[in-house]
């Protein structure tokens, strides 16, 4: 792999940029491999990466529907943080994060993880002692977090209208190294890793059957052919009940569309990001100048990859209340993504019923953030059938009542 | 240099003049300008800086695909940036200001990312700024973001208002072009409800400008009478300045009416958001042109041939006195055409087909224009404007033939279809190689919720390219939505246009055809955004190939126009770089608003103090006039204190727990939910709903009670008071009676429809208030009428009665451990019932608490609070009160939930008192922690605060907790850090610090 | 931005006058039921590419629950009916089958 650089660039520059290398190669599928995962995007490509890089497994082909990076991948709000409640959420989220820091050195891909810190507004009084309750957890669980007041949040965000007549904002709970990152170079840079490594990244091709034989998987059909395996992670978000039902086993999952969506590109206006959960919205500013902007969820099954209206109205509604100087800005797309959501609204990494099969899915909202955490403890899982990162997030939890719920702080999923 | 010419102009009045301002200049304009028009008609070429290059930009459309006129618009709370240009009709006193430069429009420092753009092609930035580490936050993004973004950032609250409107209709019509009108007018004659909708200010789209012949008449006659037509139609509703910003399922629409932005000193909104649901949209929408990739096609100057057409015959606008025409198709040779009949230069006409044009060729031949075929530019000279124009041979790599002054270049390479109504709800296209197009497949059109077609394309935006064409499928279009109303043909005479002998289009998608790498890096596909020809060659190359990747990798298509000019010339590219068929490569994806729409129409009026309604109780007015604190309490605002002057919050709280604990307190409990189950299978149902036995509750007796969620976690309590044998009150938390409502009602709606029980959410028609303290009774009496003694009405009774004149009914319960009675009376009557309780209690030095008094005085007793003791993972087993969880029943919501392996667990916390060791109070959210650390490397922790709070009453802090094995551990103690080090140590204790044996609340 | 007609009160009901409630003809499994059939009963969902039985309640109107049978992937509704049954209506899978043959959703087809 040629290695990319300042000086890479300038020498590609005398030559019109005619010599770069493809960033990752089109191979077609080999017959069999040690592992195969379902699901080019950031989870999957990441679960490959770590599975070469942390476990020597190397012979891993990564099989994807449509384009790498297309699904929620390339459809989120980017925002970074692991300022969550519970200790398993902790964990794997930080992780992540901690990853996060050095991913543009670790794959010499430019992911421009930008720690510009997250704040979560506190609008009420329960707000305000559920963020302190996660203050004082993180403290414990070794997430750099802090309760801020009022003042802090206005220096930090100048835009901000710390006195709405609604709910005027009464602090904030308050992670410096959160942030954001470009979502589709996290995608293309573990690719273009993965590709290096001489793994087989295989774009438009579909799984259309899991073959098991005693109980165990040994392969997969596709639309270009059977091909073997030892082992198999499903990482597909919002498709993961079809894959699912392929293998044979059901999921606590629905499939439901979230929707974003981006202003009009402006000169520098807020360096952090903010998340108003009591009126649901939340916003940052792209590298590019675009007011970045998410809400909630629509409540039925849906695979359209489109919501409905009046979320993104609600949305927006929220914010122009909480940051009224962006009122005359203009809203310049708007889009929707499917995601999957558990029982407990946790994501779920586990094996299956089935010998070979692992799972990663239900993510929900808050996917992006979790990717190279994810793909760290779900390559562990893989390779070694066990990870503290990911022992709790067991398919079987449910049965179990064993929930790991991060509502109850006054927290969401996001 | 641009112009205004002497004659023409359809739009403007030359009788009004009006006078603007530009970067600070003051210009002057007509009415019926756009604001592009008027600073061409100022020779004003030069109108902002592009995003990355910051590439001197002029205005290169006439409409909504503009992707260069950007300006900052206005002042103070009326600014807004990246308003276009092409769009916004200028006005008496308008002030406009370019953007994306530094320091000055004219001379921008940042341009020189132009002579650096070689070291900054497609995705450079994902290659480098890698290392030192900590450059990228506090180097490198800082610098980034300055030089991108475009407008300035509004500094202040918006000062315009805004409305939704809710419409419903048969037929919506989207443009009002000649398709759009005849479309409408089939739709209405066969009787439908009808919108006809367009975005400018003006009728007719294109024939208007384009001197079609319709029924032997001009196009402007055509317009005019049908317009007058639809307008005498009591069935059809005509609005201009209005746009079709998004279709959505089921047949919802976006209308974006800007009612005042071409004149803001008219009274009312500046943005009307039309929320339409119509059973079918008709889309005649048109089509827009494609410029050509050739070198130097970014110099300002260079125009879509349609504007230089536009600017002419709307506004009288000459781009230049010297214009070059270059083109793939026979449309451009009306630019030529128009420009030689209004008396201005046309040198010469590229056309890059080897066998040229047909009519319209021949018409500029004969009018003296030089015509060459097969010929094409090499390359545009000039700065910020156009000075000459280098000929080559479409079929070569650019070797230059001869070089010829001109001050314009009018461009055409072909139209697109506007499709993106048609496809933001997934309709399909299919790429039309001879037409050299994606035109909508109208079998695979976007369905509605019966599964039918709902967005039916019309005229060009259909594919229709000629007149007669168009108005034939408009027609034929609107029958099939009529068809799909169900509704009968009309008769009606169809216009008709005489056919055009057009030679067919070709592709051309790079000009010309060899270009080298150098001519290539200079051919601008994005013009916003700075992505070239090159740029999408190298993505290709790169393996970026689906054009998703592509698109995101050199962000061809992401800029404010979203690719309007550039998606299909940057699809046709990647394609070619990856020697596959346009179709095979796809498109990208049509996603909402048409063009970009203000945050503040989609917020609409629910600003400030409308922003979400606020619920009030009956005496919320006495709350404010007495200088309640208030917290948001779901869309109630409870008070959380009453401070007096001089006092703070604490301090107020502080008095006002004494003073109810030594004399008397009144609280507001109007919010408390109140729910009435009633039916001869109530006592069954309550049975379900609640963990305890409530059927074998007496008349006239209270209970508290707890319920659970079907997966065993506790979700509300309250007390429940049995009224007659065959009804119940429930009353619930704040927060909780209309989910608790809903709850009851989904179970009996969804699982025991047999049972008979009614329900009634009464909480608002009810004030109820606490009176709270051990003068209580004594106020009571005071206000006569009701025997309220120990005796008549025992602890947890109620009993209804006439108190002091109110109609009232009085639950003898207590929250505070004191004395207490809560008294319910007719909401109408709360405000009066609360005088008449602070008068009778003056004697007693009465006072009104609030939530946080509310909420000491119950953690003092040990009563847990929902939200607070509880968060959606606690089972009623985990705080303790088994006692109120019925042995004897076999079933209730949430019962089999707890018998699961994980809500049996020893190890689960268990809710325990804490006192701190030194008096201090435990912050809130704390943490216990025990040994060592898990497998993740966090701290082990074995519990922590619910409840913690400074005591008045005891002086000292008090909390409760969730503990590990907190029960068996009493009088032990453990270690609570704190966020900013060192850590409170508490010992274990019982929960009830006060009254423990609740003497005082039984008086 | 759904319509869904409510079968109580008639009303072609806007999104946003409906609350979504999840899997329809869920069977209940209380006390004594096995830890598999809670695990479904509670969790488990059918989550098809296709038709869809679910639960809605029109909350912002008359207030009652009703099921609709609709497409997860077109949007298209094939009927609504009353919540009061443990299963879809004739009329609702006929009317499914005429425009998806072969259609199947759990035990139903």
């Amino acid at each position: 792999m040629k290695r990319y650089s300042i000086f890479a660039v300038a020498r590609e520059a005398a030559r019109y940029h005619t010599g770069w290398d493809r960033a990752w190669a089109s191979p077609e599928p080999k017959k069999k491999y040690d592992a195969i995962i379902i699901g080019a995007g950031g989870h999957g490509l990441a679960t490959a990466y770590y599975l070469g890089k942390n476990h020597g497994i190397k012979n891993v082909a990564i099989l994807e529907k449509g384009w790498l990076g297309g699904g929620n991948t390339g459809r989120n709000t980017t925002i970074i943080r692991s300022n969550y409640l519970q200790d398993p959420s902790a964990a794997i989220y930080e992780k992540s994060r901690s990853l996060y820091e050095t991913m543009s050195q670790d794959l010499n891909y430019n992911v421009m993880f930008s720690p510009r810190g997250v704040i979560m507004l506190a609008q009420t009084e329960h707000e305000v002692r559920g963020y302190l309750r996660t203050a004082h957890a993180n403290a414990q669980q070794g997430v750099a977090t802090e309760f801020i007041g009022p003042e802090q949040v206005k220096k930090l965000v100048p835009i901000i209208n710390i006195h709405g007549p609604r709910y005027p904002v009464l602090g904030g709970l308050w992670q410096a190294r959160g942030g954001t990152a470009r979502h589709d170079a996290v995608a293309w840079g573990y690719a273009r890793a993965c590709s290096d490594m001489g793994m087989d990244v295989i774009q438009k091709c579909e799984v259309t059957g899991v073959r098991r034989e005693n109980g165990r998987v040994v392969g997969v059909d596709t639309t270009k052919g059977a091909i073997d395996c030892d082992k198999l992670g499903i990482v597909v978000a919002g498709h993961t009940s079809d894959l699912a039902e392929m293998a044979g086993f059901r999921l606590p999952i629905e499939s439901v569309a979230l929707q974003a969506l981006v202003s009009e590109p402006i000169k520098p206006c807020m360096d952090v990001v903010v998340m108003a959960n009591t009126v649901h919205g939340y916003m940052s500013q792209s590298d590019k100048g675009e007011m970045v902007i998410g809400g909630g969820t629509d409540g039925f099954n849906n695979y359209t990859q489109r919501g409905s209206f009046h979320h993104i109205e609600e949305t927006v509604r929220a914010l122009v209340e909480t940051f009224p100087m962006i009122s005359r800005l203009k809203m310049l797309r708007q889009w929707g993504g499917i995601v999957d959501m558990t029982g407990d609204r946790s994501p779920i990494l586990s094996k299956t019923p089935v010998d070979g099969v692992f799972v990663n899915c239900g993510w929900g909202t808050g996917g992006f953030k979790a990717i190279p955490g994810s793909g760290w403890a779900m390559a562990e899982l893989m390779a070694k059938g066990q990870s503290p990162l990911t022992d709790e997030f067991s398919m079987w939890r449910f049965r179990e009542g064993k929930f790991i719920d991060e509502s109850v702080a006054a927290g969401v999923a996001h | 240099m641009s112009t205004r010419i002497q004659t023409g102009g359809r739009l403007i009045d030359r009788t009004k003049s009006v006078t603007f301002k530009f970067n600070g200049r003051k210009l002057q304009g007509y009415a019926g300008d756009t604001l592009a028009s008027a600073l061409l008609a100022n020779d004003q070429m030069l109108v902002g800086r592009s995003f990355k290059y910051h590439r001197p930009r002029g205005v290169v459309a006439s409409g909504a695909e503009e992707p260069n006129a950007l300006v900052n618009m206005g002042e103070g709370a009326f600014f807004e940036p990246n308003q276009r240009a092409t769009t916004t009709e200028v006005f008496d006193g308008l002030t406009a200001t370019s953007q994306n430069h530094w320091p000055t429009l004219e001379f921008d420092v940042g341009a020189i990312n132009t002579y650096l753009s070689r070291f900054l092609p497609a995705g450079f930035y994902y290659k480098m700024f890698m290392y030192p580490r900590a450059f990228w936050k506090h180097v490198y993004e800082p610098f980034i973001r300055q030089s991108a973004g475009l407008g300035k950032a509004p500094k202040q609250k918006d000062g315009s208002d805004y409305e939704h409107f809710y419409a419903f209709y048969d037929v919506v019509v989207i443009g009002g072009g000649i398709a759009g009108l005849q479309a409408a007018k089939t739709a209405a004659a066969a009787g439908a409800k009808v919108l006809v909708m367009e975005q400018t200010a003006d009728w007719g789209g294109r024939a208007v400008v384009d001197g079609a012949e319709i029924d032997g008449a001009s196009a402007d006659a055509f317009v005019a009478a049908t317009v007058a037509e639809l307008q005498a139609m009591d069935n059809v509703t005509l609005k201009t300045r209005m746009m079709g910003a998004g279709v959505y399922d089921h047949g919802y629409l976006l209308g974006y009416e800007r009612v005042s932005d071409h004149d803001p000193s008219l009274a009312g909104p500046r943005h009307r958001l039309w929320r339409i649901r119509t059973a079918q949209i008709i889309s005649a929408t048109g089509a827009i042109e494609r410029p050509l990739s050739f070198a130097g096609n970014d110099i300002p100057g260079v125009l879509l041939a349609s504007a230089v057409r536009d600017y002419l015959v709307n506004w009288g606008v000459s781009i230049g006195e010297r214009t070059i025409v270059v083109t793939n198709n026979d449309d451009a040779y009306r630019t030529a055409i128009a420009l030689k009949q209004a008396g201005l230069s046309v040198p010469m006409i590229l056309d890059a087909r080897k066998s040229g044009g047909g009519a319209l060729a021949q018409q500029a031949r004969d009018m003296g224009i030089r015509v060459e075929n097969g010929k094409a530019i090499a390359k545009v000279h000039g700065g910020k404007r156009v000075t000459a124009v280098s000929i080559c041979d479409q079929a070569g790599e650019g070797v230059v033939l001869d070089t010829i002054g001109c001050d314009a270049v009018a461009m055409s390479g072909g139209w697109s279809p506007v499709v993106h109504l048609y496809s933001h709800c997934g309709g399909k296209l299919n790429w039309d190689a001879e037409q050299v197009m994606f035109r909508p497949d109208l079998t695979r059109m976007p369905t509605n919720q019966n599964g039918q077609g709902f967005v039916m394309p019309a005229g060009t935006a259909n594919g229709e390219m000629s007149t007669a064409a168009t108005l034939a499928d408009a027609t034929a279009r609107a029958l099939d939505v009529v068809a799909a109303l169900g509704k009968s043909a009309p008769t009606l005479t169809a216009p008709t246009a005489a056919s055009e002998d057009a030679a067919a289009i070709e592709p051309v998608w790079m000009m010309p055809q060899g270009a080298n790498i150098k001519l290539r890096m200079k051919s601008w596909l994005d013009y916003q955004n700075d992505v070239k020809v090159s740029d999408v060659q190298l993505a290709a190359r790169e393996g970026y190939e689906s054009v998703e990747h592509t698109k995101r990798y050199t962000t061809l298509g992401m800029a404010t126009d979203q690719g309007k000019l550039s998606n299909i010339n940057g699809l046709a590219t990647l394609s070619g770089a990856l020697n596959a068929d346009i179709p095979q490569v796809g498109t990208t994806t049509f996603r909402p608003p048409y063009t970009p729409i203000s945050l503040a129409s989609i917020a609409g009026s629910a600003r400030d103090e409308v922003f979400q309604p606020i619920r009030k109780t009956p005496m919320q007015d006495w709350h404010m006039a007495n200088g309640a604190d208030f917290e948001p309490v779901g869309h109630w605002r409870r008070p959380y204190c009453f401070p007096r002057a001089g006092e703070t919050k604490a301090q107020a709280v502080e008095r006002e727990i004494l003073q109810t604990r030594k004399s008397l307190g009144l609280l507001d409990a109007s919010t408390l939910g109140k729910i009435i189950v009633k039916g001869p299978d109530a006592g069954k149902f309550m049975d379900m709903l609640y963990t305890n036995m409530m059927s074998t509750l007496k008349v006239g007796k209270c209970r508290y009670g707890l319920m659970c969620s079907e997966n065993g976690f506790l979700s509300d309590d309250g007390v429940v008071a049995r009224i007659d044998e065959n009804t119940f009150l429930c009353h619930t938390t704040t927060g909780g009676a209309d989910r608790i409502h809903a709850h009851m009602e989904e179970w009996l709606q969804t699982e025991w429809w047999d049972w008979k029980v009614y329900t009634a959410n009464v909480t608002e028609q009810f004030a109820q208030v606490a009176v709270v303290g051990p003068n209580a009774r004594k106020v009571l009496e005071k206000l006569g009428g009701m025997d309220v003694s120990k005796e008549a009405l025992g602890f947890m009774e109620w009993a209804d009665g006439t108190l002091g004149g109110f109609d009232a009914r009085v639950y003898r319960i207590s929250f505070s451990g004191e004395l207490s009675y809560e008294i319910a009376v007719p909401a109408s009557q709360g405000r009066v019932f609360w005088d008449a309780l602070l008068a009778a209690g003056a004697e007693f030095n009465v006072m009104p608490y609030g939530t946080e008094a509310l909420h000491v005085m119950r953690a003092e007793k040990g009563f847990i609070m929902i939200g607070d003791e509880t968060d959606g993972t606690i089972i009623p087993q985990d705080l303790g009160l088994n006692w109120a969880i019925s042995k004897k029943k076999e079933d209730y919501i949430g019962k089999r939930a707890q018998e699961r392996t994980f809500m049996v667990d020893s190890k689960r916390w268990k809710l325990v008192g804490l006192e701190t060791t030194d008096g201090s109070v435990i912050p809130d959210g704390a943490y216990a922690v025990g040994e060592g650390v898990n497998a993740n490397g966090q701290r082990n922790m074995i519990g922590r605060v619910t409840s913690t709070y400074y005591s008045p009453t005891l002086g000292r802090g008090i909390a409760m907790g969730l503990v590990l094995d907190g029960p068996d551990r009493m009088g032990e103690t453990i270690e609570f850090p704190k966020v900013d080090g060192g850590s409170i140590t508490a010992k274990i204790v019982d929960q009830v610090f006060y009254d423990k044996e609740g003497t005082k609340q039984d008086v | 931005m759904l319509i869904l007609e409510c079968p109580y009160c008639g009303v072609h009901a806007e999104e946003t006058e409906l609350h979504a409630g999840g899997e329809a003809h869920l069977k209940r499994f209380g006390p004594g039921s096995s830890d598999d059939d809670f695990e479904n009963y509670l969790f488990m969902r059918e989550n098809p590419k296709g038709v869809h039985f679910e639960r809605w309640r029109h909350v912002n109107g008359c207030g009652k629950w009703f099921h609709a049978a609709r497409c997860t992937m077109t949007l298209e509704v094939f009927g609504t009916y009353s919540a009061q049954t443990t299963e879809p209506p004739k009329d609702i899978c006929d009317k499914i089958s005429a425009k998806r043959p072969g259609w199947s959703w759990r035990n139903f087809s």
